[in-house]
């Protein structure tokens, strides 16, 4: 998979952020908790219009939960805090009523999940799938109106014979094929935020680079801001120019895709690069890793979160670095960073 | 889909032919002379064989199978060795009885569960949810004959406000039919109503795991709409199975209520027909039950290939 080529310096970290009318998405100090523990914390970020941001981190870092409590889908045993604005609502999505939420998902901001096996219901005709999120907000005029859009749409996301596709049931459909109905479905009313949560995990490679090239086209086409979560750097590099990396439910290097991939900061951000590649291997010719896994609820070190696992640590990290960069969206929490320039080769 | 109706078609015929020679084997091996027992012990040698041959008796029993078969398939159920009177008017007019009150008793269930089970799943971690679960739980542990006589009690002996029992047929007095019907459709309604309730619940619950609902929550469902729009009709599938289960067991277990309640259904038929040693009935009315066990499974089977379309469409492309 290639880099794109359209976003060669990293001199304009701040990108498009500052576009008529503020950021499409506004997070805030957001926190996910449940009754025992924090998942989430102090989440802040922006994604601009026609901004491609990606969120990297292992199973269990909070990507995932990150996202359902932007979309207010937290499950309901857990919290969320802090504050989600979106361009175009008038709520506080953290608190929000589910009536307001009802009103602004599938309208304003859109999801697509990993798993597209299972996303769509089995019961149901998939062209009926895609135009009931225009009925339900009333974004076309009747269910003549809606089926034809429905069609439409899954020719836009390139399925063949839009029409049929729109007869069958989801089952008549593979992984990849099931991934573009939901894709349509995200993208039918043009939001001003799409979601995608590991969009291309479940598919072949064959089909992935296709699907992230809908994704791409897709949100292009419309302005809209995207959110891409993934634990593939190769992946996100392919879509995004911003990346957010998380660990342990908290953000700890922010920056332009470049940066971050070649000369990362946080020694987390540096182990996972490293991991990322075949190209260089450690003294006993294996590929490199980070030590140890990733620690269970609860069980993560105070302080810095990633000491337990960290090469340089020392007893400075017992306390939590801060974060150190002009804004959330550039910038790395670590005491011992890489210094820039040097650490990783390029 | 029209391959897999006539398999399925098939396989009913089949395994009506295999339990109607099973219910006859059964009958034959029982120890006792059918013209004996229906002549009593007091009966000369002359008259019992006079009996064996009038009614083929005398015949090598697969000759009587094959006898028994050929007329059952023209609904002709033979004549009664006890009353000599044909069997078959008589069967299907308490056939009729049993049919009302199994099918009013299913709907009763049906009416209280899936409302009762679905808030139960929606409002599980909730008193409410808790509430219901239990109740449930306390209904499923109640034999239907000891909620008979519970409502009895209560309605007809103290309230006054219902007959403790009989039959009246919906055609000679709607009214009394209909009062008649209430107390034997409800403790039998009741006691499955309950037992529907836990599947419901357990169904609903599963369904609100799935993804597809949180898809739906993505596109702008409530909740609640979520659930009608995309869970119900796939939380559907497994209760069918239940419900099928369940209107067989009603079959049978009306038997009980029946008596409880004077009702002259096949199960009094049936029990009647046990007292008097007239085997031919007891046979009959075994095969007729089996009948309509195999029919109702068949029905379920039908209603899979409409409700789920992942059966009635090939396979995975």
């Amino acid at each position: 998979m290639s880099r794109p080529s359209d976003s060669a310096g990293s001199g304009d970290p701040t990108d498009s952020v500052d576009t008529v009318g503020g950021p499409v998405l506004s997070v805030e100090r957001l926190g996910v908790t449940s009754s025992r523990y924090s998942l989430v914390e102090n989440v802040s970020l922006q994604i601009g219009a026609g901004e491609r941001v990606g969120l990297i981190g292992e199973s269990g870092s909070g990507k995932t939960l990150t996202a359902l409590a932007i979309l207010g889908l937290l499950p309901e045993t857990l919290r969320a805090s802090g504050s989600v604005r979106l361009r175009g609502a008038d709520v506080d999505l953290v608190g929000a009523s589910e009536h307001d939420l009802a009103d602004i998902r599938g309208r304003l901001v859109s999801m697509v999940f990993q798993e597209p096996m299972t996303a769509l219901n089995p019961t149901m005709r998939v062209g009926r799938q895609v135009a009931e999120v225009m009925l339900v907000h009333e974004t076309v005029a009747g269910r003549q109106e809606a089926d034809a859009a429905a069609v439409a749409l899954l020719a836009d996301v390139g399925l063949p014979e839009p029409a049929a596709v729109a007869r069958a049931y989801p089952h008549q459909l593979s992984g990849g094929q099931r991934q573009r109905v939901v894709l349509a479905i995200a993208l039918a009313n043009n939001p001003a935020l799409l979601i995608c949560d590991e969009p291309t995990t479940a598919l072949d490679v064959t089909v992935q680079a296709l699907v992230l090239d809908l994704v791409t086209r897709g949100v292009t086409a419309r302005d809209a801001a995207l959110l891409f979560i993934s634990h593939d750097l190769a992946v996100v590099a392919t879509v995004c120019r911003r990346v957010l990396v998380m660990y342990g439910g908290v953000v700890v290097e922010a920056g332009p895709v470049e940066q971050i991939l070649t000369a990362p900061r946080h020694r987390y951000t540096e182990g996972l690069v490293a991991a990322s590649t075949i190209e260089t291997t450690d003294a006993q010719g294996r590929l490199r890793t980070i030590r140890g896994s990733v620690p269970g609820h609860g069980r993560y070190p105070v302080g810095c979160v990633f000491a337990n696992r960290c090469d340089a640590a020392t007893s400075a990290c017992e306390v939590e670095p801060p974060w150190v960069g002009e804004s959330v969206d550039v910038g790395y929490a670590c005491h011992h960073p890489v210094s820039s320039g040097g650490g990783v080769d390029a | 889909m029209t391959l897999r109706l006539l398999l399925r078609t098939g396989a009913l015929l089949v395994s009506l032919a295999v339990s109607s020679a099973a219910v006859f084997a059964f009958m034959a091996v029982l120890p006792g002379d059918p013209a004996r027992v229906a002549l009593g012990v007091n009966a000369s040698d002359a008259a019992v064989a006079a009996m064996r041959t009038q009614y083929g008796l005398d015949r090598p029993l697969l000759t009587q199978y094959v006898d028994w078969a050929t007329h059952l398939v023209r609904f002709d159920l033979g004549t009664s060795y006890v009353s000599k009177a044909e069997i078959g008017p008589q069967v299907l007019d308490r056939f009729q009885v049993s049919l009302w009150l199994v099918v009013v008793s299913m709907l009763i269930a049906v009416i209280v569960a899936v409302p009762l089970g679905t808030l139960a799943a929606v409002r599980h971690r909730s008193a409410l949810g808790v509430v219901v679960t239990a109740v449930s739980q306390v209904g499923v542990a109640i034999p239907a004959f000891l909620a008979g006589i519970a409502l009895v009690t209560v309605f007809a002996v103290m309230l006054r406000w219902l007959p403790a029992n009989g039959w009246t047929p919906p055609s000679a007095d709607p009214a009394m039919f209909v009062k008649q019907l209430i107390l034997p459709a409800l403790s039998l309604g009741a006691v499955q109503g309950a037992v529907l309730t836990r599947y419901v619940r357990s169904a609903v619950l599963d369904v609100l795991r799935e993804d597809y609902i949180r898809t739906a929550r993505a596109k702008g469902l409530t909740p609640v709409r979520a659930l009608v729009r995309h869970g119900l009709r796939n939380a559907a599938i497994p209760v069918v199975t239940v419900l099928g289960l369940q209107l067989a067991t009603l079959l049978i277990g009306a038997v009980v209520i029946e008596r409880v309640f004077v009702i002259p259904g096949l199960g009094s038929l049936l029990l009647d027909a046990v007292r008097t040693r007239d085997l031919i009935v007891v046979q009959d009315v075994v095969m007729l039950l089996v009948l309509a066990v195999l029919v109702v499974n068949y029905l379920v089977d039908l209603l899979y290939l409409a409700i789920d379309p992942r059966l009635r469409t090939g396979e995975v492309r």
